[in-house]
This record gives C-alpha cells, structure tokens and sequence, in this order.
C-alpha cells in the first residue's frame, strides 16, 4: 500500500470532525431524508397524485366523456320506461321485443335481411383456393363490419365453419360450396369494398394464389338464405 | 465516514417520521433527489480519486439540486415539463454511470 493511500484509508477510518464535513454529512442526511419521503409518497400516492397535469386532463376527458355515454344510456332507458309504464294494453312492451327479436334473428342468420353491401365472386378456376383462404375472406368482412354475410346458398352464423372436401373444393357448415365461391354481405359497401382490397388483404392473396375475387358494391343486397334456429 | 451516517441517519429519519412531501414540491422532489444522488457518487469518486473537497461538493450539490429542479420548473411552464424531466433524469442518469464505473475500476481494479 503506498503512502498517500495507507494517508487516505486512516483519513477514511479517523476522519476529522470540521465544519465542511459536517455541512457534507447534513447534506448527505438531506438526500437521505428526501429518498426515504419520495419513495414513502410514492408508495402510498396513487396515480393521480405523481401523474403531471397533461395526463391529468387526458383522464378527465375519457371520464367525462365515459359519464356522457352513460348518460344519453339512462336517458334512453328512461324513455323506454316510461313508454312501458304509460302503455296499458302492452302495444309498445310487444312492439319492441318484437324489434328486439328481429335484430336478434338477423344477427343469429334466423331471418332474411336487406340493405346495401357487396358482391364478391371469386374465381377459381383451377381449385387452389382452400378452406383457410375462405375462412380469411369471411373474418375480413366481419372486421370491417359486415352484418349479415351469405355464401353461395349459405347463411353465415356464428358457429360457421369451412372445410376442405376430401374430393377437392370446399364446404361450408358441412355443405359443399359452388365454384365460383359468392359472397354477399350486407354492411357499409365502401367500407367493405376497402376492407377487401388494402394490400395484403384477402383480394391480394387470392390473387397469388390464383384465384380472382371480384368487388361489386350495391345498394341493396338481399339476403334470403337463413339457418334454422 | 461522517457522511455515511448522515446518510444513514436521514434515510432512518425519513422513515420514521414519513412525512408528506408538500404539494408544491411535489413534481421536482424525484428530479432534485437524482440529482442529488449524482452529486453524492461524484464526491464519493472524488473522495478515493483523493481530490475530494468539502467546498467543492456542498457547492455541486446544491447547485445540481436546484438547476435540476428549476430546469423542470421553467419546462413545466412552457408545457414540456415531462419531456424536460426525462432529459435531465437521462443525462442525470449517464453521469451517474460513468461515476460508479470510475469508482469500481477504483475499487476492484476491474
């Protein structure tokens, strides 16, 4: 050990109590104190109290328009409460479960339905399209908001799967499905239509693997096929 | 040594007493406290460089506490406090690094 070190260690184990140290030892029990205070703060404060004010006023927005939802929602109930309660003979009570069975039944593929939408055809020739590319093109349509989708003869439920047949092609719900494959589904056709054909998307990839899909937006697509209940 | 049991005496202090920290000092306490931990690790770094200065480091550390916290002041009052804040705490941050590195090499030669 040389000298100035060996100087050093014993300065370290003795040191001398003057001003300048002690200043150094009540700043040190400073930042000590402060540790201790802010990690204690931090610990019992919950978000808000460490968020800063921009996030602060990011989560009074979402509440405030959170409790705006909530609110045109009561006022909702509220009308249809006092609809029920002012209505004796039970009209409005029938009229909306009748309404109410009626959405129900088009979303569950029970009852034929009408609205604007698309036409897709694919064309596929030479039967290279599979199970998985349709099951693709049937999810791109409810991601963009279709609501009530029909291929070839059959309706699209929730339970609604593809295979692919044993003989070549493919079925849906256990049906074999005729070539060219047709989908008509009802929703908003321009959104549909973008849907369908962003690159990448579904028109894209039927296209590498050789088929054709074809996009036609209409205004009014009827929907006939339904499922048993 | 003194300064360890400062150090130490603080930390026990703040803990048994756990007091709040007031409302106004509340967004730059964390920012003045890593600024203050960097002022501690480049005394300690001086102390075994043997360059170590009482004067020196009672000035460092209040200056870098209070430039700390008012450089998150003034970024609050423009509207870039968090960005500011992440800044310094970044910087802040480096220095502490090459400090404890220099007192490792120091320490175990490594």
């Amino acid at each position: 050990m040389s000298e100035p070190e060996r100087k050093e260690r014993t300065a370290l184990l003795r040191p001398r109590v003057n001003r300048g140290r002690l200043i150094v030892a009540l700043l040190c029990a400073a930042l000590g104190f402060a540790v201790a205070t802010q990690v204690h703060s931090n610990d019992k404060g919950s978000k808000f109290a460490t968020a800063r004010q921009d996030e602060l006023v990011g989560i009074l927005g979402d509440l405030s328009e959170r409790s705006d939802r909530l609110r045109s929602d009561i006022r909702d109930l509220d009308d249809t409460r006092a609809g029920l309660r002012h209505d004796t003979q039970g009209q409005a009570a029938l009229e909306d479960a009748r309404r109410r069975a009626e959405t129900y039944g088009i979303l569950a593929g029970t009852l034929p339905a009408t609205g604007p939408g698309i036409e897709l055809t694919v064309n596929d020739p030479q039967g290279r399209v599979h199970a998985a590319s349709l099951l693709d093109t049937l999810e791109e349509l409810r991601d963009a908001g279709a609501e009530v989708v029909q291929v070839d003869e059959i309706r699209v439920g929730v339970s609604t799967y593809f295979t692919d047949a044993p003989g070549g092609g493919t079925m849906a719900d256990g049906r074999a499905l005729a070539r060219p494959y047709r989908f008509l589904a009802i929703g908003d056709p321009h959104t549909l239509a973008t849907a369908l054909n962003i690159p990448g998307g579904v028109l894209r990839t039927l296209h590498t693997s050789g088929a054709e899909g074809v996009v036609t937006q209409r205004q009014k697509i009827t929907i006939q096929a339904v499922r048993s209940p | 040594m003194i300064a360890l049991i400062g150090l130490v005496a603080g930390v026990v202090l703040g803990f048994v007493l756990h007091p709040g920290v007031p409302l106004w000092l509340q967004p730059y306490l964390p920012i003045a406290i890593v600024a203050a931990l960097d002022a501690m690790f480049g005394g300690l770094r001086a102390r075994l460089d043997g360059v170590f200065d009482d004067k020196v480091f009672v000035v460092s550390f209040l200056s870098n506490t209070i430039i700390a916290a008012l450089i998150v002041f003034f970024g609050d009052q423009l509207g870039v406090g968090s960005q500011l804040s992440t800044g310094v705490v970044v910087v802040l941050g480096i220095r502490i690094f090459s400090n404890v590195a220099a007192i490792r090499r120091k320490l175990f030669q490594a």
